[in-house]
């Protein structure tokens, strides 16, 4: 402990006293020490220094008492030494160690999906209305190569595709990382929905096996909780390679959140810390994971597309031609928006591409190459709303996967501290006395819920550009406009700028 | 009859059942109101027993031979032969507390309202129809529903 | 301003084709009238008509009809021509003046067979080598471009009115055994005859009428497989698609149809076992070729045509015969008027084809 400390709370919590009813809710739920109860003199105080601004006793208080404000950055206004940077460095003076957080990327980089508007038809032709015309969002992932014949069904090495009713799945995030409530909601939200989740690299828990059918299992660099019947569990089965929150690097879970049933599901010993490694120690090269993908392919007969999931990096188009060669059915792209459950921050801040640019150069060179069909890719990395999602579906992407979204849905408000295992939501959390918080049927009705707002909103802007089947909308850029982007941004995104003519 | 269950599972220990329960049970319904002019803090039907992490609402099972009926000398206490809710005809009430004594639930607590003495137990909001408690658990640990006997 | 081809001219228009499957074969008055009934429809930005059976005579050479802009893309052209093919035959396309026809391009035909020497070089088919050829003089050779590639057929078009064209073209001196027209309304002045309908690929032709919001995912699909789409209007990408499907994948013309307007889901999951896989795997195969917008085409080919409207029929396609003869067009009215006693008259559903193809012993009759 630092005798002195440099740098005052970054937030406060403010109590207004007319209003509390001194219900103490707020001390139960705070799941960082922050609010405190003094039964002595019967009084409520905060701790603003343990406060991470989490919203959890802000949204429990009944009387709406509490607000928390963000303090001003404790230094004169200076555009190139900003709060952040300050504090980063204070605290590597004090501890000496590797800055961590959780979530994704909240630096201000350009965000691309902002600066692409959607066309719609008028006049000379119509648009559909999707509440009196069917309109169709079914996508099947896996591999297309054609001609279609008779012969191709006695192929023993065609693998199935897999439907899903809408183009929006739930991307990885780990047993461990999150807790099983959560896990679990995502489960059922899926199975309901129709759609895939993915179950990160921490495996798939027994009691959860009712949704296998449902699940994207990982294989990821760690092997955790891989076994045959996992893989053959599962639906599709998907080799991480990396995520867009931390390219280049592995991953690493504490030995506090390595419960038992943690540990049971990912086959480690309780307590012991959770290391994947960066590389996949049996992939340094491109043919080693061919041999990866047919190994697993041979494993369960064939039956289940296997996916490779990558970081969006510079040569990410590179990268995904020679993935798109050794056999994949699947190619997921994380884009640097990508959230973790923990991951050094200059990493997660500063490693990686969008994953507008990079969907729109992977799209482009496979099909340059003559291997569009050959996979489907699914985009990821910071989708906040339906309409980025169509945007990446025009940009060339058959499918998203959200994460941050659907942890918002459940209540998370970004405080980035996931690694610490004591999130007030009980999502990011083993502790039971958080995870109860969240409750799976609330949860997956809300996540069911997500999908379905954002499904009929995709159905209205696909009616609005006068198309009724999400295959005409992959890869037509046509649709999409930039706005205040540059020659070369326009270029690389295959996009012309608002105001030019089809 | 329909009870109030509680789902252990889900119980995450906020106490807010027991802010709703004063609530309904004040004369102005409203929280404010309730906690600084009628000065109703602590007066609620059920309380949330804490071994963390387990926590979990207990309150009046309304049972079918009830103790506290049995045990009131005044009468006061009654099981109402349609619904079955039991409850007390407050005018009626000594405060005797034999109730509070013979409730194998430990469910009643001696209160008072307008300097007269008012068990305070749970009587399933039996003026509102839907009880507070379960109307008001953020995270649908207590379940207001009909179950067989055992269960 | 841009010329027509860098930029997408979305058009409302009139389409209008019949086919005579005993194989008799009459002049283009019939078409001509039927189409200028459609005026109304079209805004004399222009015309045009696909014939077959036309050039018995030279059956077995492929009928060049190319349109120069001037006299150097012409020698450009008969360059490139002349190294890749045997010529048997050329002359400028007969025409007559009509007042309301503007500045005319040069108009020139050739009919010619590719040199073996060439083809074995290339290692193609002879078809791959004629298409490929045909995209590199209208993508490369400023000013040229390729009105019609097939054999015995032809296509002639331009700006202006149909009819007027039809005249301009000297159609009622043609005989042919199907014909398709069509009358374009565009919402831009292209002033180019080469944009105008119909878009043909070998003996391919294609009249539409529509707009297709699936466009630039159509588009990307067939850049994979090699055409290049120089004209930026939407029935290229239909004469390219069904180019794909029936001549290189192999595919029958009614499930090609059925790709262009695929049935729907909730339709798919309702078939039996073994339809349901065919049009599943159709479906996700070629879910880019998928037309989504407002379409009535009818497409021409050597033996018959097709006619198909997109799957909730956002444009007009009526049907009707009489004898041996099919007749489609955007309106009842364009079929009564040359044919007062047609005997059915139906309006096909949307996504259904209507085809029509030479009876066996016409095909054979001539080829002799």
């Amino acid at each position: 402990m630092p005798t002195l400390s440099l740098m005052p709370p970054e937030f406060s919590v403010v109590r207004d006293d007319n209003k509390c009813i001194k219900c103490l809710a707020c001390v139960r739920q705070c799941g960082f020490d922050a609010q405190q109860y003094d039964a002595e003199d019967d009084r409520l105080y905060a701790i603003d220094a343990n406060c991470v601004n989490c919203q959890r006793c802000v949204s429990i208080c009944p009387a709406g008492a509490l607000t928390i404000y963000k303090n001003p950055p404790p230094m004169r206004p200076n555009a190139h030494w900003t709060e952040g940077h300050l504090r980063n460095i204070v605290k590597q003076a004090e501890t000496g160690g590797v800055l961590l957080t959780g979530m994704g990327n909240d630096q201000p980089f350009p965000p691309y999906f902002d600066r692409l508007l959607l066309n719609a038809s008028q006049v000379t032709n119509p648009s559909i209305d999707p509440l009196r015309e069917p309109m169709e969002l079914r996508t099947y992932l896996g591999s297309r190569a054609e001609p279609v014949s008779r012969e191709e069904s006695k192929d023993k090495t065609r693998t199935p595709l897999v439907p899903i009713e809408t183009p929006i799945m739930f991307s990885a995030m780990s047993y461990g990382s999150i807790s099983h409530e959560a896990f679990e909601s995502l489960a059922r939200a899926a199975k309901a929905f129709g759609t895939l989740f993915n179950t990160g690299e921490g495996g798939l828990p027994e009691d959860l096996y009712e949704y296998a059918d449902h699940a994207v299992v990982q294989v990821a660099s760690g092997r955790f909780g891989v076994h045959a019947g996992y893989l053959n569990a599962g639906r599709v089965i998907e080799i991480k390679i990396g995520q867009g929150a931390k390219p280049g690097i592995g991953g690493h879970l504490p030995g506090e959140k390595i419960t038992a049933p943690v540990a049971e599901t990912r086959m480690i010993p309780e307590g012991t810390d959770a290391l994947s490694p960066a590389p996949h120690h049996d992939i340094y090269s491109i043919e080693d994971l061919k041999q990866l993908i047919f190994t697993l392919k041979e494993a369960t007969r064939y039956q289940k597309p296997v996916s490779v999931k990558i970081s969006a990096v510079h040569n990410v188009a590179a990268i995904a031609s020679g993935i798109a060669r050794a056999g994949a059915d699947i190619i997921a792209i994380d884009g640097f928006r990508g959230g973790t459950g923990a991951a050094p921050t200059m990493i997660r801040d500063h490693v990686g591409i969008p994953i507008e640019l990079a969907i729109a150069a992977v799209d482009q060179r496979l099909r340059e190459e003559g291997i569009r069909n050959r996979v489907s890719l699914v985009a990821a990395g910071g989708f906040r709303s339906s309409a980025d999602v169509v945007k990446a579906i025009a940009l060339g992407a058959d499918a998203v996967y959200i994460a941050t979204a659907t942890l918002i849905a459940l209540g998370c408000h970004l405080c980035q501290k996931c690694y610490t295992g004591k999130c007030s939501w009980g999502i990011a959390t083993q502790d039971p006395y958080r995870s109860r918080r969240l409750n799976p049927e609330i949860g997956a009705e809300r996540l069911y819920n997500l999908l379905r707002g954002w499904s009929h909103e995709i159905k209205e802007m696909l009616g609005g550009m006068g198309i009724n089947s999400i295959e005409s909308l992959r890869g037509n850029r046509l649709h999409l406009r930039g706005v205040g982007l540059n020659e070369v941004e326009l270029k690389l995104l295959g996009v012309k700028h608002a105001g030019e003519a089809m | 009859m329909k009870k109030v269950y509680a789902r252990p599972a889900y119980c995450m220990n906020c106490h807010l059942c027991e802010v709703n329960c004063i609530v309904a049970h004040s004369r102005s319904r409203d929280l404010f109101r309730a906690y600084k002019r009628e000065n109703l803090r602590g007066t609620a039907r059920v309380i949330v027993e804490e071994r963390l992490p387990l926590s979990v609402a207990v309150q009046c099972r309304h049972c079918d031979d009830p103790r506290c009926v049995a045990g009131c000398i005044s009468g006061a206490m009654v099981k109402d032969s349609e619904t079955g809710i039991v409850y007390c005809q407050e005018d009626k009430c000594v405060g005797c507390w034999t109730c509070v004594a013979g409730c194998p639930y430990g469910a009643i607590r001696p209160g008072e309202k307008n300097g007269r003495p008012v068990p305070l137990k749970c009587d399933l909001c039996r003026e509102a129809g839907e009880p507070a408690c379960v109307a008001g658990c953020p995270n649908r640990a207590l379940v207001f529903e009909e179950r067989r006997a055992g269960a | 301003m841009l010329r027509e081809g860098e930029y997408r001219i979305p058009s409302g228009c009139a389409i209008s084709g019949f086919i005579n499957k005993d194989g008799r074969r009459v002049d283009g008055s019939a078409i001509i009238q039927s189409i200028a009934l459609m005026q109304e429809r079209s805004n004399g930005l222009g015309g045009g008509f696909a014939a077959y059976g036309i050039y018995p005579e030279y059956q077995d050479y492929y009928a060049l009809h190319l349109l120069f802009e001037d006299k150097l893309s012409r020698n450009q052209v008969e360059e490139l021509i002349k190294d890749n093919f045997y010529i048997e035959a050329e002359d400028r396309i007969p025409t007559r003046h009509v007042r309301s026809i503007g500045k005319a391009p040069l108009l020139w035909r050739y009919f010619v067979t590719p040199r073996l020497s060439k083809i074995e070089e290339s290692q193609e088919t002879e078809a791959d080598f004629m298409t490929r050829l045909v995209m590199r003089i209208n993508d490369s050779v400023n000013g040229a471009y390729v009105v019609s590639s097939g054999k015995n057929m032809g296509a002639f078009k331009g700006v202006g009115y149909p009819e007027d064209i039809g005249e301009f073209f000297r159609l009622d001196e043609y005989e042919a055994y199907s014909w398709i027209a069509h009358g374009r309304f565009p919402t831009n002045t292209p002033g180019w005859w080469g944009g105008a309908h119909p878009f043909t690929l070998l003996d391919w032709s294609v009249v539409h009428n529509g707009e297709i919001s699936s466009y630039g995912a159509n588009r990307r699909f067939l850049e994979m497989y090699g055409y290049k789409m120089t004209l930026q209007t939407d029935t290229e990408v239909v004469a390219y698609a069904i180019d794909l499907l029936v001549r290189r994948h192999k595919l029958p013309l009614e499930l090609a149809a059925r790709v262009l307007a695929a049935p729907f889901w909730q339709e798919i999951d309702r078939l039996p076992a073994a339809e349901r896989d065919l049009y599943t795997r159709l479906r996700v195969v070629y879910g880019s070729l998928l037309m989504n917008g407002p379409f009535s085409i009818i497409a021409g080919f050597s033996g018959g045509i097709m006619a198909l409207n997109d799957r909730i029929k956002l444009r007009p396609l009526v049907a009707g015969s009489k004898g041996a003869t099919l007749y489609v067009a955007s309106e009842e009215a364009a079929i009564r008027e040359i044919c007062p006693d047609v005997e059915r008259v139906w309006y096909p559903q949307g996504g259904e084809p209507v085809i029509g193809r030479l009876e066996e012993e016409s095909q054979c009759r001539l080829s002799a």
